[in-house]
């Protein structure tokens, strides 16, 4: 199988798979980032969004061969002490309830963040499409408003 | 599921399963472990035992609430763990130790208030001894003890081992709630530092030195065998280690998700699809029609609801029918399996601690004591966890691999291979009088039982006494009312989904009131209010929702207001959804004012999350839920074609708790009950259009 370099969280690692194998699955299985989530397979959910190349991607439909020299972010290196303004908003608003989507949720709110520093209400809609089933939305909008006010 | 009919299966479920009592202890650094779910170090960690799943709901923090205001705990030295299984941790609402029905607050309440303040009685009397003053001269605040005349303080920590040598005294006072400090107020959950940062572990993240992973393929047709299958391409992919027949499939085992699922994907497998292959929706729908022309196993039967229809000045009827629902918890189905000799090993995210271990002895061929469950985080369960599919084919698979093997489902398998909320269908019929008010009330339900598959000893003589939920409970003040219930089996696994049979019957039932109402001439809030007059707590909430709604002003036209009100779980909850409508028919919910009567509780929070989630459940049901069947198949497959609310839909929610006293109620699953009916309602108000039938697509 082909080895692929690749930069994640600031650190060089390399590893042997199918070219088709997604990136979900390389962070995951290869390199025990579990913190990134499977949810649909398809991009439609989101709870596999990490940054690539500082953009949000659904990694789970990115081909680890599609990945090139781009840099990739995941929910564990988004702040090496988890304070990011993001996870701190989070917690103020005590957002997460099973949590299982919320590191792909962090990963979108982070990445619209850094587009767009005080997001309108319709900016958080158009950007945040990512599924929560335990239906956090509202605590949701209220976190990424109070982010942007820390900034 | 309620009470009386887990007490039911109980004594089956429970059989045999004496297991030796064994308190998980971190060697030496907790030595005061007064009874099963605390644990206090010499280092003044208060460790508590959290033997309920987390699967949204925030147990990880309201069931130490309970325990750490009793304790008088330090609310800052607060960490948990989860149970393993064992019969300490049964729920004493169902007599298995499991999650579901909205009981984890309300079986805890006392059990874990009582363990409190065993250990704050400890600890007491350790100081005092210490001290060589009367334990009633001292008291707790805050993880120590105080002498107040001398000024003496010692911590926890410092009277951990001392405390660990006295009795666990029987009897202990309990705080009055209205001197509670902690339980009752707005707290943050404990779990929320692990969820923001990756390292909370669920089932899909667990990883065991050894381990392989594993995708299934089953049966595209409910109750299908596999009749033959060819591994040869299977077998190719590389990183494929093993296929294997097991008694759901064939399961492609490899080095991780992706070369499995490449492998499942490459396998060839014939089935015999069985007698389901001829099942549709449309069959099913006409079944149901036909079943409704037959009297069902009767249910409720007050006064003499034939004739007082017959003799009514104006008569009702109408007919309300919903599809099949999946759950779709975020997190797929998963289970990692250890079966070796003489020991099983299961890390699963379950809401059924035993029914896990009962099938891990099962399979493993040992005493359940020799089956450990380790409970994960919970990505969402919904009722679905509660199931052992997925638990059993990681049994299977790793007994036939010889190696720890974790089983994942992609989305499709989860969509394609669920046991599903029911389909159902209602004939309602009722009389009014010359003044509006109603005199017969019918309500006869078809639907398949999910207690009849679950738990068939609790089905008798036709009437499974969950179906009929809510249409039983009709609070209605009506005079001749008869509700039965037709069995109607399909085919078609069904299992517990968040509210279980109160999603459907409220649908039904609040929006037949409402249909009552109009018939009337009548408000439909004033009119529920009227004949509420004996139901107070029902009374109670739809006043509240009502009220802080603005119920009676005026809104745009396009614009409609509905209510529901609605008893599930122990709990009271009214809702009133404003909807607009587009000139092309698509229906937006732009607010939702919930009230919640939940009795006595702990964490408002947390009870303001689980209705906003309650709702969101029951909204993405109500305007996009279907699960169709076609050639014995489901049709839908993934989040495109089996849609869920998004961020841009959400409405505003707002939520009033109702003070209150008495018992407490469930908060799981109360939420998602009345929001169908109070955003059809809204509908019929904007529009003039009853909707009677779900999902509600778009409105033409």
């Amino acid at each position: 199988m082909p080895a692929y370099s690749l930069l994640v969280n600031g650190r060089r690692r390399t590893v042997e798979v199918a070219a088709s194998t997604p990136l979900l699955w390389v962070l995951r299985d290869n390199l025990g980032l579990t913190g990134t989530k499977f949810g649909c397979g398809i991009a439609q959910c989101g709870a596999c969004t990490v940054h690539l190349g500082g953009d949000a991607v659904r990694s789970c439909v990115l081909p680890v061969s599609a990945v090139g020299t781009r840099p990739v972010i995941t929910i564990e290196g988004l702040s090496p002490t988890s304070t990011h303004r993001v996870q701190k908003a989070w917690i103020a608003e005590d957002v997460p309830q099973c949590g299982y989507c919320q590191s792909g949720q962090l990963m979108a709110a982070a990445a619209l963040l850094r587009r767009t520093a005080q997001p309108t209400d319709a900016d958080i809609d158009a950007a945040m499409s990512n599924i929560c089933r335990c239906g956090t939305y509202q605590r949701i909008r209220a976190a990424i408003h109070r982010a942007a006010k820390e900034a | 599921m309620q009470r009386r009919d887990f007490l039911q299966v109980a004594g089956t479920i429970g059989a045999g399963l004496v297991i030796g009592f064994r308190i998980p202890n971190r060697r030496g650094v907790a030595p005061f472990a007064p009874n099963a779910w605390l644990r206090i170090g010499t280092d003044d960690s208060v460790l508590v035992i959290v033997d309920r799943s987390e699967m949204g709901q925030g147990v990880t923090t309201s069931l130490p609430m309970l325990l750490a205001e009793e304790l008088e705990a330090d609310w800052t030295k607060i960490r948990f763990e989860f149970a393993p299984a064992d019969k300490a941790y049964i729920n004493q609402l169902f007599g298995i130790q499991g999650t579901g029905g909205s009981s984890s607050v309300r079986a805890a309440w006392k059990p874990l208030r009582v363990a409190g303040a065993q250990a704050r009685t400890m600890l007491i009397a350790a100081a005092a001894q210490t001290w060589g003053v009367e334990p009633a001269s001292c008291r707790a605040e805050a993880g120590a003890v105080i002498h107040a005349a001398t000024h003496r303080r010692l911590t926890y920590g410092a009277l951990a081992q001392r405390a660990a040598a006295l009795p666990v005294p029987a009897d202990v006072p309990l705080k009055d709630p209205k001197d509670w400090r902690l339980a009752g107020k707005p707290t943050k959950r404990l779990d929320t530092r692990f969820k923001v940062n990756g390292t909370a572990q669920f089932g899909i993240d667990v990883r065991v030195p050894g381990m392989l992973t594993a995708v299934v393929a089953r049966s595209p047709v409910f109750g299908g065998k596999v009749s033959s299958f060819d591994a040869t391409a299977a077998n190719a992919i590389p990183g494929v280690r093993h296929v294997v027949q097991i008694s759901s499939g064939v399961a492609v085992v490899g080095d991780g998700y992706w070369p499995a699922k490449q492998g499942r994907d490459a396998l060839k497998v014939s089935w015999d699809e069985g007698p389901v292959a001829q099942v549709s929706s449309a069959s099913i729908s006409s079944l149901f029609a036909q079943r409704a022309t037959q009297d069902g196993a009767v249910a409720r039967h007050d006064g003499d609801a034939v004739a007082a229809l017959a003799g009514a000045a104006q008569r009702v009827e109408a007919v309300y029918e919903m599809p099949f629902l999946a759950h779709a918890t975020m997190e797929p189905m998963n289970c990692t399996a250890h079966v070796r000799t003489g020991a099983v090993d299961i890390w699963a995210p379950t809401q059924n601690q035993t029914g896990v271990q009962m099938i891990g002895g099962q399979i493993g061929g040992v005493p359940p004591e020799k089956v450990a469950v380790h409970t994960t985080y919970l990505g969402g369960g919904f009722g679905r966890r509660f199931e052992l599919d997925f638990i059993i084919e990681a049994l299977e698979t790793s007994k036939a691999a010889g190696s720890p093997v974790k089983v994942i489902w992609s989305r499709e398998d989860d969509i394609q291979h669920a046991q599903y909320r029911p389909a159902n269908y209602h004939q309602l019929r009722a009389g009014l009088d010359a003044s509006g008010r109603p005199v017969a009330w019918t309500h006869r339900i078809v639907a398949p039982s999910i207690m009849a598959r679950m738990f068939p000893q609790t089905v008798k003589n036709g009437l499974d006494g969950e179906a009929v939920e809510g249409g039983v409970g009709l609070p209605y003040a009506v005079p001749n009312v008869h509700v039965d219930y037709q069995l109607t089996d399909t085919g078609i696994p069904v299992g517990f989904w968040r509210s279980v049979n109160n999603s459907f019957n409220a649908f039904a039932v609040e929006g037949f009131i409402d249909e009552l109402a109009a018939a009337a001439k009548q408000d439909p809030y004033e009119y529920r209010r009227t004949l509420l007059a004996n139901a107070p707590r029902d009374r109670g909430v739809l006043e509240l929702a009502a009220t802080k709604a603005g119920w009676g002003t005026p809104l745009p036209a396009g614009r409609g207001r509905g209510i529901a009100v609605y008893k599930s779980f122990e709990s009271f909850a009214a809702q009133v959804a404003e909807v607009s409508v587009s000139p092309a028919g698509d229906v937006r919910v732009d607010r939702v004012v919930c009230a919640i009567d939940c009795g006595m509780h702990v964490n408002p929070s947390t009870i303001e999350a689980q209705m906003q989630g309650g709702i969101v459940y029951g909204l993405t049901a109500a305007l996009n839920g279907a699960i169709t069947i076609e050639n014995g198949r489901v049709t839908q497959s993934n989040f495109h074609d089996y849609r869920m609310l998004r961020l841009a839909e959400m409405p505003v929610v707002e939520v009033y708790i109702v003070p209150s006293n008495e018992a407490p109620g469930g908060v799981g699953e109360p939420g998602t009950p009345p929001i169908a009916p109070a955003v059809c309602n809204a509908i019929f108000a904007a529009t003039g259009k009853r909707i009677r039938k779900l999902p509600i697509g778009k409105v033409t």
